[in-house]
């Protein structure tokens, strides 16, 4: 077996605040094969955007430090890294697309400027070069007219052209890992539905790895091979896509899939009248939790949980999860299934 | 676009004749007859009458503001009293020293504020900002004539580099005009350059906190490109609006700074007219510089759409 493309390893990442410090990241491991989709969910405030921007290392520093962890890219620590080396792979090898394409496109600038410039930095290309390839990437994310639309600035295009100026820009390079942070949580069902096809289509032609992070599990099931499901700052279950939808072992992804509204599932006799949510709310990560993070709003918790971290285990080939009750979870899960 | 400046170009005129009308009350709202205080005490009946003659003064009232518009129409501001020379001479005469220090004292600002002002910026909360920030606190609280008389002591009387007043003109060569200007560029220009760093400061801190300075770091931009390219453009507008405003403040400046310096200038020929009571000459120094005010605010305007596309006329 080769060597995964990108490894996280223990990565903590504390933010020292002056109330105290903010646990985002308490030991996440994960790591992305080339070529393969995977995706990091949770719920908001969870580490998972801030463990993927610490892959670019765009956590600014101060307030964040890495006390511990590597993120092995090509068997690189890019943790170990100076400022100028992590600049070469910025955009080039790993790039990153945001959230709100409303805001992540400067102003200022036309659209093939931006694109380009990735180009005239990473590859030398000149100015009238790099436009040129701009227009066959807007093409490429399937804008129309690109050779008009090169010339616009960010507030003359919609939300959806955007956010494929976005992936256009985050492709110019051929990048072998592609991080998309919330790519489609700014934008309509229906363009959503279409910058998803398009990165699956691009996917398979540039071969990039992508980590998909989303708290969309219908996202999760259309686009990706293996899930990391992430709660508190730690990873709590890990698993194919398959897997995991079939025999969730760890409550909290039980929530999760609970959570997602079914169409016309409120019709159905006797199901319940509103949609099913996990109680309460994230814990802070300013104090040590001392237990399992989730136990407070789990309703498989022990007396055990309260007291004991799990551990995260492989309970089945490619499966982890870090819950004591685990067998509990998936026996409940294909009970209800069926 | 082109409409847009026709248009401004047009209400100037207005705003323009608003000015003409207050500066032609300027004479007649003075307490008292204006010949005879400009005549003095020891002026004889024939002094006051020559005076009040050569003022217009003896024509009915709606006359005199026909002769007075009528004038300005055609670029005539009147004769001054005490020298006989036409306004628009003197004011010839004087304006390239002005000229010159606003210009050079707008460069020394600039170049001194947009630098700090990035910096401290992007180095937000650090002792580089809090320096920096400690330096316009000071800039911005010492009077110019209390600056300008230190350097004059430190770097005229003490160090020998500069020459302690006086001004030479361009045209007789460029390094000892720059001798001349250098000390009063920089003593009017602290006060100006604290404010932009400050404003610059404000504006960059604002725009370096936006998404778009996030993507371009993703893109493994160096740090310089992410300032200037992305951070500074955004930045640009309230930092030019505030270069405009500070071009008025400038022009109360340059009036102390050129009787510091002893320049012969045009704040030096405003200050000695009203010391003199020479009429014209003020009200053709009240209109020039309203003028100027005007037609700056017109080219920050118009600059807008040159920094930021969203914004069109």
């Amino acid at each position: 077996m080769t060597a995964p493309l990108l490894e996280i390893d223990d990565l903590r990442l504390h933010f020292y605040t002056r109330d105290g410090v903010v646990r985002a990241v308490d030991g996440v491991t994960y790591h992305v094969k080339a070529g393969e989709t995977l995706a990091v969910v949770g719920e908001s405030g969870c580490g998972k955007s801030v463990t993927a921007q610490s892959v670019l290392r765009l956590v600014p520093s101060p307030p964040g430090r890495y006390v511990s962890g590597q993120i092995r890219f090509q068997g690189r620590n890019l943790l170990d890294l100076d400022m100028a080396e992590m600049r070469k792979l910025r955009g080039a090898e790993i790039s990153m697309i945001f959230q709100e394409p409303m805001t992540s496109l400067n102003p200022v600038l036309t659209v093939g400027r931006q694109i380009g410039e990735t180009l005239v930095l990473h590859q030398g290309m000149d100015q009238k070069a790099a436009e040129a390839r701009a227009v066959e990437m807007l093409k490429l994310v399937g804008i129309p007219e690109p050779e008009r639309r090169v010339r616009e600035y960010p507030h003359q295009l919609s939300g959806g052209m955007r956010q494929r100026v976005m992936i256009a820009m985050a492709l110019a390079c051929n990048p072998k890992l592609l991080i998309a942070d919330e790519p489609t949580t700014a934008l309509d069902v229906t363009i959503q539905a279409q910058i998803l096809d398009l990165m699956r289509e691009l996917k398979s032609r540039v071969g990039a790895a992508i980590i998909l992070i989303t708290h969309d599990l219908g996202v999760v099931a259309e686009m990706a091979e293996r899930v990391v499901v992430m709660y508190a700052g730690r990873k709590v279950e890990e698993a194919s896509v398959d897997d995991l939808f079939a025999r969730p072992r760890h409550p909290y992804t039980l929530g999760l899939m609970g959570s997602i509204p079914h169409l016309g599932s409120s019709l159905v006799h006797n199901a319940p009248p509103r949609l099913a949510e996990i109680q309460g709310v994230v814990p802070s990560l300013r104090e040590e939790i001392p237990g399992c993070a989730f136990a407070p709003r789990c309703g498989f918790a022990t007396e055990r949980c309260g007291r004991e971290r799990p551990e995260i285990e492989e309970l089945a080939p490619g499966h982890f999860a870090a819950c004591f009750e685990a067998e509990r979870v998936a026996a409940q899960f294909a009970e209800a299934a069926s | 676009m082109f409409a847009y400046i026709v248009r401004r170009l047009l209400a100037t005129i207005p705003v323009m004749g608003v000015v003409a009308l207050f500066v032609f009350a300027l004479l007649h709202l003075t307490p008292g007859d204006p010949a005879v205080l400009i005549a003095g005490e020891l002026a004889t009946d024939a002094d006051i009458a020559a005076i009040r003659a050569k003022l217009g003064l003896d024509q009915p009232f709606h006359i005199q503001l026909a002769t007075w518009l009528w004038s300005l129409a055609r670029g005539d501001l009147g004769i001054s009293i005490f020298t006989n020379l036409p306004v628009t001479r003197l004011i010839e005469q004087r304006l390239e020293p002005t000229l010159m220090l606003t210009l050079t004292t707008l460069i020394v600002s600039i170049v001194i504020a947009l630098p700090l002002g990035i910096i401290s910026a992007w180095k937000a909360g650090t002792w580089i900002d809090t320096a920096v920030m400690s330096f316009a606190v000071f800039g911005f609280s010492v009077p110019v004539f209390v600056l300008g008389f230190v350097l004059i002591l430190v770097f005229s009387l003490q160090l020998d580099w500069f020459p302690v007043q006086g001004y030479t003109s361009i045209s007789e060569g460029f390094l000892p005009f720059l001798a001349n200007i250098t000390l009063p560029s920089v003593a009017l220009g602290m006060i100006y350059a604290a404010l932009i760093a400050r404003i610059t400061r404000a504006s960059m801190l604002d725009v370096l906190a936006q998404d778009y300075i996030r993507t371009a770091d993703a893109k493994g931009l160096a740090t310089f490109d992410v300032l200037i390219r992305h951070g500074l453009k955004n930045a640009a507008v309230p930092i030019v609006t505030v270069i405009g405003i500070g071009i008025a403040l400038l022009i109360s400046g340059v009036v102390v700074t050129e009787t510091v310096f002893a320049i012969p200038g045009l704040g030096r020929l405003t200050v000695d007219a009203i010391v003199k009571r020479d009429y014209p000459i003020v009200q053709g120094m009240v209109l020039l510089f309203s003028a100027v005010y005007v037609f700056i605010n017109l080219l920050v305007d118009l600059s807008y759409t040159l920094l930021d596309p969203r914004i069109r006329y």
